[in-house]
């Protein structure tokens, strides 16, 4: 059972790093528009061009 | 954000959020209102087209909003994108940033943070629970207890904040709401597990259920959450949509200009029922209805000269304004609060969650303490009644019943946003559903009117246009929009009756736009001119009228017109009851005496002389070209022009309905299962972890199922 001494925290550790993962979507508005984002995955890189994406991904966070 | 009281609003300081904006704008930010969009394709489309003007720094389209957010380079404004999107066949309207609210949801954001740190913690205990459920022996028991409390108790701090606010705010007033027993559950749960960690007696610990029972509820409230925010932020997109523009009377005649670029003592038409953009001076006496802003009911008379503040609706006759604040300056914000007020001081109607709500504290409170008493007098054993009692309390903690109604009402609000309709008040699905009669206004909601004119000598045709321009009602509108190009002839002493005309002394002889027996007639001191409008139906009038029907709805017509003309349109449509040559007064009083004989009229109107009935009736829709009063005083607004968005929200409001009932149906069938095993002390951790994750989830998937 000695195992258990590896296997707690480590389990804890994967949890702890998917909630920091959660958080951390949240603070970069990624739920702000879900039903936006399913659909750009439809559009093809380079389809819009000069969009902002790549220069400043997620204006809406400080509107 | 204060609100400064009315006479103060002409004097005063700028507000800080004023001075604030000037900073900004360098980098202008604006948002564009795109009601169409609905696809990838549209995205590419409207952000391809905004990325080749060269004022436009950066753009990015939010779908769910229908909304995109533009970076301006300095010194241009939105006419080159709204003129580009248009050529390109993007419906586009420009919206008033000052009365969007930030697009940031701070509230919402933190209950979901609470909720992700109450869902991991919830699953790392549980898997170190399945375990102790498997009956892991002493040491490995204990230390995985220990384990729990050190992820839980931290957990439980962070994520059950907004239950015991909420618990003791409530305790504190003396009052008992929901998230009395919630708080008192958790509370408990967590102190016997603590104590048993430390005591090691060899009961359970109630870690996981504390956190799932937190998780849920966390859920739940979100869900609530979202389906506030969506009618808080709908009401506020139709004020931004309602204000940038305004008339500016100068020297050369009218000219439309953004609100924000009017300046101290231009002066600005304002038509009877519209609400004033900005803090003015009346130049002329007037009756204002303040009651959006105060809540009196009351009109106001204001004399020449005296203080009108942005957000007023004027009465009656159409008004002159001198502004006296520019619109940063202005009271303009107060309309944010303007929208709250109409969405809650409207009905006093208490929705089924708070009719359970009520019902459901005492009854868990009695259950549980009635199991302590019972199991400390039978058995002596103070420990084993506490947990005994808190396994009751959590067992009976309305996991499903948190979820049962908002989840729906989250689900059925979103759908009802993609059909094109915005409800602005959380009760109005429950209201829409009880629906038995509906009650629909003519001019301007059932019909468009398209005004045919006979030839007219150029005195005629002035005299109609300034008459016409001086009403909101559609057949003024229709009338000015036919006459445009025509020089308005100077009228004084402009007076609108709802529901008789519009008069006015023109070179001091009356002449006056009125009523007659086929539509509008224009007198002149010397002659009568009949201006006939040929009404057609609105898209999609006929196809709600027989919907309606079927499904064995009464569909009454109710309008100021002749009868005559009435009954033509009535008989196209397949309408059986029409109420016509009502008077507005007489309209609210038609409700009145429908919802006495028992009756639940919806009605939808549009019109100054409808916004009695509407704020009158049990639940009330208004057309996006409605009158903005109008908009007010209803309880949801219709975005398209095609009238059969009403069969589609009653269908859905009545589908809303039998989901929550059967929400509650399914929490009540648990609880009437779990709480005799509770209160007889068989409940297990286990068994409260199953059963509150498997409730939960049922009682969603029944919410968002077609």
């Amino acid at each position: 059972m000695n195992i258990l001494i590896v296997l707690i925290p480590v389990s804890i550790c994967l949890g702890a790093a998917g909630l920091a993962a959660c958080l951390w979507t949240l603070r970069n508005g990624q739920y702000d528009d879900l039903e936006g984002d399913a659909a750009r995955i439809l559009l093809e890189n380079g389809e819009v061009p000069n969009g902002e994406d790549r220069q400043n991904p997620r204006p809406d966070k400080t509107a | 954000m204060t609100v400064a009281a009315c006479p103060g609003c002409i004097a005063g300081t700028p507000s800080a959020e004023a001075a604030a904006q000037h900073i900004a704008e360098n980098d202008k930010a604006i948002h564009l209102a795109l009601p169409q969009i609905r696809c990838a394709a549209c995205i590419a489309g409207v952000e391809g087209v905004l990325a080749r003007l060269p004022s436009v720094k950066a753009a990015r389209v939010n779908l769910g909003a229908k909304r995109v957010r533009i970076v301006l380079s300095p010194g241009y404004d939105a006419s080159a994108a709204l003129q580009a999107l248009n050529d390109a066949g993007f419906e586009a309207h420009e919206l008033d940033a000052t009365a969007l609210r930030p697009a940031g949801d701070d509230t919402g954001r933190r209950l979901l943070a609470r909720a992700a740190v109450a869902g991991f913690a919830m699953m790392n205990v549980m898997a170190v629970s399945v375990a102790v459920w498997s009956g892991a022996g002493d040491i490995t028991r204990e230390m995985f207890h220990w384990v729990s409390a050190a992820i839980a108790l931290p957990a439980l701090a962070f994520s059950a904040v907004p239950f015991f606010a909420s618990a003791s705010i409530a305790l504190r007033a003396g009052r008992m709401n929901m998230d009395v027993p919630i708080a008192l559950a958790i509370l408990l749960a967590a102190a016997t597990s603590l104590y048993e960690t430390f005591a090691a007696t060899g009961a359970h610990t109630w870690f996981d259920a504390a956190l799932s029972l937190t998780f849920f509820l966390l859920v739940g409230r979100y869900l609530e959450h979202r389906a506030r925010a969506t009618a808080r932020s709908a009401a506020a997109e139709l004020t931004a949509l309602e204000l940038p523009r305004a008339t500016r009377l100068t020297a050369t005649g009218r000219e439309t200009v953004d609100v924000s670029a009017l300046m101290p003592d231009d002066r600005i038409a304002l038509a009877a029922g519209a609400r004033a953009p900005v803090d003015g001076i009346a130049l002329g006496a007037v009756m204002v209805d303040r009651s959006a802003l105060t809540g009196e009911a009351d009109p106001v008379a204001v004399a020449t000269g005296g203080p009108i503040c942005a957000g007023e609706v004027i009465l009656g006759t159409p008004l002159t304004l001198r502004v006296a604040r520019r619109a940063e300056d202005s009271t303009l914000r107060r309309l944010a609060a303007l929208v709250e007020v109409a969405e809650t001081g409207k009905h006093r109607y208490s929705g089924i969650a708070d009719r359970a709500a009520r019902l459901y504290a005492p009854v868990v409170h009695g259950l549980a303490a009635l199991a302590f008493v019972v199991w400390w007098a039978l058995t002596g054993d103070l420990y084993h009644a506490i947990a005994v009692a808190t396994a009751t309390l959590i067992i009976t903690c309305p996991c499903a019943l948190a979820l049962a109604i908002p989840a729906v009402t989250a689900a059925m609000t979103g759908r009802l946003f993609r059909a094109g309709v915005l409800l602005k008040s959380p009760t109005a699905l429950e209201r829409l559903a009880e629906i038995d009669t509906v009650l629909f206004d003519k001019t301007g909601t059932l019909t468009e009117g398209v005004a045919r004119l006979p030839a007219l000598d150029a005195e005629a045709a002035s005299v109609a246009l300034a008459l016409a321009q001086a009403s909101d009602h559609p057949a003024s509108r229709s009338l000015a929009a036919a006459l445009q190009g025509q020089m308005p002839a100077d009228l004084r002493d402009l007076q609108e009756v709802p529901g008789e005309g519009v008069c006015g002394l023109w070179h001091g002889a009356l002449v006056s736009l009125r009523r007659g027996q086929e539509g509008p007639e224009l007198y002149l001191p010397d002659r009568s001119i009949p201006l006939p409008l040929s009404e057609t139906p609105r898209v999609g009038a006929a196809e709600v009228v027989s919907a309606l029907r079927g499904r064995g709805m009464e569909v009454a017509m109710v309008t100021g017109d002749t009868a005559q003309r009435a009954e033509v349109l009535a008989e196209t449509l397949g309408i059986a009851t029409v109420h016509a040559a009502v008077r507005p007064e007489d309209k609210a009083g038609l409700v009145r005496d429908m919802a006495a004989r028992g009756k639940r009229v919806l009605m939808v109107g549009d019109g100054l002389n409808d916004t009695a009935a509407l704020a009158g009736a049990h639940a009330s829709l208004a057309p996006a070209t409605a009158l903005d009063a109008a908009r007010v005083a209803s309880d949801g607004v219709m975005l398209g022009g095609d009238l059969s968005a009403v069969a589609d929200t009653l269908r859905l409001a009545r589908r809303a309905r039998s989901r929550i009932r059967q929400n509650l149906g399914l929490a009540a069938a648990y609880n009437a299962v779990a709480i005799p095993v509770a209160v007889m002390g068989f409940a297990t951790p286990l068994m409260a972890a199953a059963v509150m994750s498997s409730s939960s989830i049922l009682v969603v998937l029944n919410a968002v199922r077609r």
